[in-house]
C-alpha cells in the first residue's frame, strides 16, 4: 500500500497561506504541543505558514510556565524557536487577551495582536486552516 | 473538487471520525475526489485492529478500510502521535499506512480544501 501512494501529489513550488488556529490551553490536552509539530512541517515545506492564538490557546505563550509540579514538559520555549523555522507570522486574539487579564508583556515572543474582526478577515485569505 | 481530509478525534468516544466517513462517502457520491485521510492526535485510533465494539454498533475502524479498498483512498496515520499511543504496524488495520506529517502539509497543498474533523 505504501509504494502505492507515496509522493503522489506534485506539490513542487506550490507555495499555500496556511494557518494554524490554537485555541487549547498548553496542558490539560495534547492538542497544543501536537499541533506545534504541525506547525514545524509545514514551515519546512516552505509553505507561508502563520499562527493564531485564540480563546485558552493564548496560554501557550504565556511567560514563566512552570511544569515541574504536573510532570509535563514545558514545551514554550519552543514558539520562540519558531523564527528560525522563518514562522514569523504570529497572531494573538485582542479579545482573548484582554478578557484573561493578559497582555502582549505577558508573552515569549513578538505577536500582532488583532481584534477578533481583523483575525477573521486574515483567515478568510488562508487557502489552508488547521484548527485545534 | 480534491478533498483532503484530517481526524482528529479516535473512534467511538467522539463522533468525529463518524462524521469524517459519511463526508468522505457523500463527497465520493456526488463525484468528487478524496485524495488522502490524515489521521492524528487520537485520530491515529482509527488504524487499531485490535478494536472490538459489540456486534450491533458500526465498526469504524473496518467501515474505513472497506471505503479506502473500493474507491482506493489512502488512509494515512501519524507516525509520531501513533506511536505515543501504542499503534505500530503490527496492530494496523487494513487499508491504513504509517507515514509521517508531511503527509498531512502534503495534502493541504495538493486539495483545493482541507477539511478538519474534530472537537
Amino acid at each position: 500500500m505504501e509504494d502505492e501512494f507515496e509522493g503522489t501529489f506534485d506539490t513542487e513550488g506550490v507555495i499555500k497561506k496556511f494557518m494554524f488556529v490554537n485555541r487549547k490551553a498548553p496542558y490539560g490536552t495534547i492538542y497544543a504541543l501536537e499541533s506545534l509539530e504541525t506547525v514545524l512541517i509545514s514551515a519546512a515545506f516552505e509553505q507561508d505558514t502563520s499562527v493564531a492564538f485564540v480563546d485558552d490557546g493564548v496560554y501557550q505563550l504565556k511567560k514563566g510556565q512552570d511544569t515541574t509540579g504536573i510532570n509535563m514538559k514545558n514545551f514554550s520555549p519552543t514558539y520562540r524557536a519558531l523564527e528560525g523555522y522563518d514562522v514569523e507570522k504570529l497572531y494573538v486574539e485582542k479579545e482573548s487577551l484582554e478578557a484573561r487579564g493578559l497582555t502582549e508583556d505577558d508573552l515569549v515572543v513578538d505577536v500582532e495582536v488583532l481584534s477578533a474582526e481583523e483575525l477573521s478577515e486574515l483567515m478568510d485569505e488562508q487557502d489552508v486552516v488547521l484548527s485545534a | 473538487m480534491k478533498f483532503g481530509i484530517l481526524v482528529n478525534e479516535g473512534p467511538f468516544t467522539h463522533q468525529a471520525s463518524d462524521s469524517a466517513y459519511q463526508f468522505v462517502k457523500a463527497a465520493l457520491d456526488k463525484g468528487h475526489e478524496v485524495l488522502r485521510v490524515f489521521f492524528y492526535h487520537d485520530g491515529v485510533n482509527n488504524g487499531n485492529k485490535l478494536s472490538e465494539p459489540q456486534a450491533d454498533d458500526r465498526n469504524l475502524i473496518k467501515l474505513w478500510g472497506e471505503l479506502a479498498k473500493e474507491h482506493k483512498i489512502d488512509l494515512v496515520v501519524c507516525i509520531a502521535a501513533a506511536l505515543r499511543r501504542g499503534i505500530k504496524d503490527d496492530i494496523l488495520a487494513d487499508g491504513f499506512r504509517i507515514s509521517g506529517l508531511g503527509q498531512l502539509v502534503e495534502v493541504g497543498i495538493a486539495a483545493d480544501r482541507l477539511v478538519t474533523f474534530g472537537d
